[in-house]
């Protein structure tokens, strides 16, 4: 996509021109919890899959919590923080403006290198809130085809009333249905999506279920 | 028959009293002359001593490309590319170690950077300063808040512990077939606990 089309994109979803910078306010920031009813459906889907070891993929930070409770249910868990890679300078080319995009052939030569149907689920968490316009779309589309099919990927989304300083957060899932929020400095809220945008954007999959939250994060479970 | 403790006797040998005679009150023992003062004991080597003389030690300066082996406990704080294989023993990578190789062993400790996959029979550590880029196969895992993980964990059942249960459940079917469950669970008791031992340097954690 070129980069006027994106600069469109990111006009009409309601982004913040100004692209991710070192964010202060989460500095010492308090973890807070949060019931996701989302997630204790994608947790049922996960202990009710009988002897089979079920291979999950956490996109987020690494959060010692997700990994022991997945063991502990005998998954193979996978982990790759794709936010804190697509920082990285090397996959940024200069465009003609000047400005600097994400280049996702490059990106993803190094990332999320996977086999078409490895996963049973993925948890996507916020991550395409944050992430780099140019990453989005491909990204969920790489995410399609590395999942099985009627595998599951748990995905979150602010609302426009949850604002531009929503900060992102490392995800703890403490218990099945709850979830431990550790605000993480330096991503800065990219877009909104809406419910049309969601759909679109993850038009291959079979279903999706949306379940809105009391505070402004829309949690979407997406079937293969 | 009252006979004394031999801790009642021992104060009396560094006072006695006389015979016939009240007994006066005992001043209090000075720690270092009475037999019964503590002992200084001896210090344990902890797990994070790599010091120690049975761990062998590379430092940070050392550089190795190609395999290592080794049938003893390492501390590696150098650069490795290659293969690491410990086998039954254990490995700490310390916050300077910077490792591309395959690594085999039976517990390891990572502070630093390691790039390769992992296997080990044991336990693995990831501690908070370390960067791990690979997939690791154990039996059990720490991670400490704040290690950077990029890979699969695979969490493999111990092959004596399945070897061990299939008696046990047999026996355990016996016994209830006959009438008796209580021996079937306290050997299942016994058999927990003997397996978590592990006679390493890991285990002073």
């Amino acid at each position: 996509m070129s980069s006027s089309g994106n600069n469109l994109m990111r006009w009409f979803r309601g982004a913040d021109s100004s692209q991710a910078k070192p964010q202060e306010g989460a500095k010492g920031a308090p973890r807070t919890r949060r019931t996701c009813i989302g997630l204790g459906e994608f947790m049922r889907n996960l202990s009710g899959s009988g002897e089979q070891k079920l291979c999950v993929l956490d996109l987020g930070p690494t959060s010692p919590t997700n990994i022991t409770l997945l063991t502990e249910l005998g998954v193979r868990v996978f982990n790759e923080d794709v936010l804190n890679e697509s920082r990285d300078p090397s996959y940024a080319v200069v465009q003609e403006d000047g400005s600097t995009q994400i280049d996702p052939a490059r990106f993803f030569a190094e990332n999320m290198d996977y086999p078409a149907g490895q996963f049973d689920a993925i948890l996507f968490w916020d991550i395409a809130d944050y992430l780099p316009e140019t990453l989005v779309k491909p990204l969920v589309e790489r995410l399609q085809t590395m999942l099985k099919p009627k595998g599951h990927l748990l995905a979150f989304f602010h609302t426009k009333d949850a604002g531009a300083e929503s900060l992102y957060s490392r995800h703890h899932i403490v218990q099945k249905d709850i979830l431990e929020l550790e605000p993480i400095q330096g991503f800065k809220l990219q877009r909104i999506f809406n419910n049309r945008h969601i759909e679109n954007l993850f038009k291959d999959f079979a279903s999706r279920k949306f379940f809105l939250g009391r505070d402004n994060i829309r949690e979407v479970l997406m079937v293969r | 028959m009252w006979k004394p403790r031999p801790e009642d006797i021992k104060p009396m040998s560094t006072n006695p009293s006389q015979p016939g005679q009240p007994a006066q009150p005992v001043p209090p023992p000075v720690a270092a002359a009475t037999p019964s003062a503590p002992v200084p004991h001896k210090e344990t080597p902890k797990a994070s001593d790599p010091h120690r003389a049975d761990v062998g030690h590379i430092g940070k300066s050392v550089q190795i490309k190609g395999e290592l082996t080794g049938s003893e406990d390492l501390y590696l704080d150098g650069s490795i590319e290659g293969t690491v294989d410990l086998r039954d023993h254990s490995l700490i990578i310390g916050p300077n170690g910077k490792i591309k190789a395959a690594i085999s062993a039976r517990d390891l400790v990572v502070h630093g950077r390691v790039e390769g996959n992992i296997t080990a029979t044991g336990r693995v550590e990831l501690r908070k300063s370390c960067t791990l880029i690979g997939d690791v196969s154990t039996q059990r895992i720490v991670i400490e808040d704040g290690a950077f993980f990029k890979g699969a964990i695979d969490i493999k059942e111990n092959t004596q512990n399945v070897e061990a249960r299939k008696p046990l459940a047999s026996a355990a079917s016996a016994g209830m077939s006959s009438g008796s469950g209580s021996g079937s669970s306290s050997g299942a008791v016994s058999y927990s606990a003997s397996s978590d031992s592990q006679g390493s340097f890991l285990d002073g954690k």
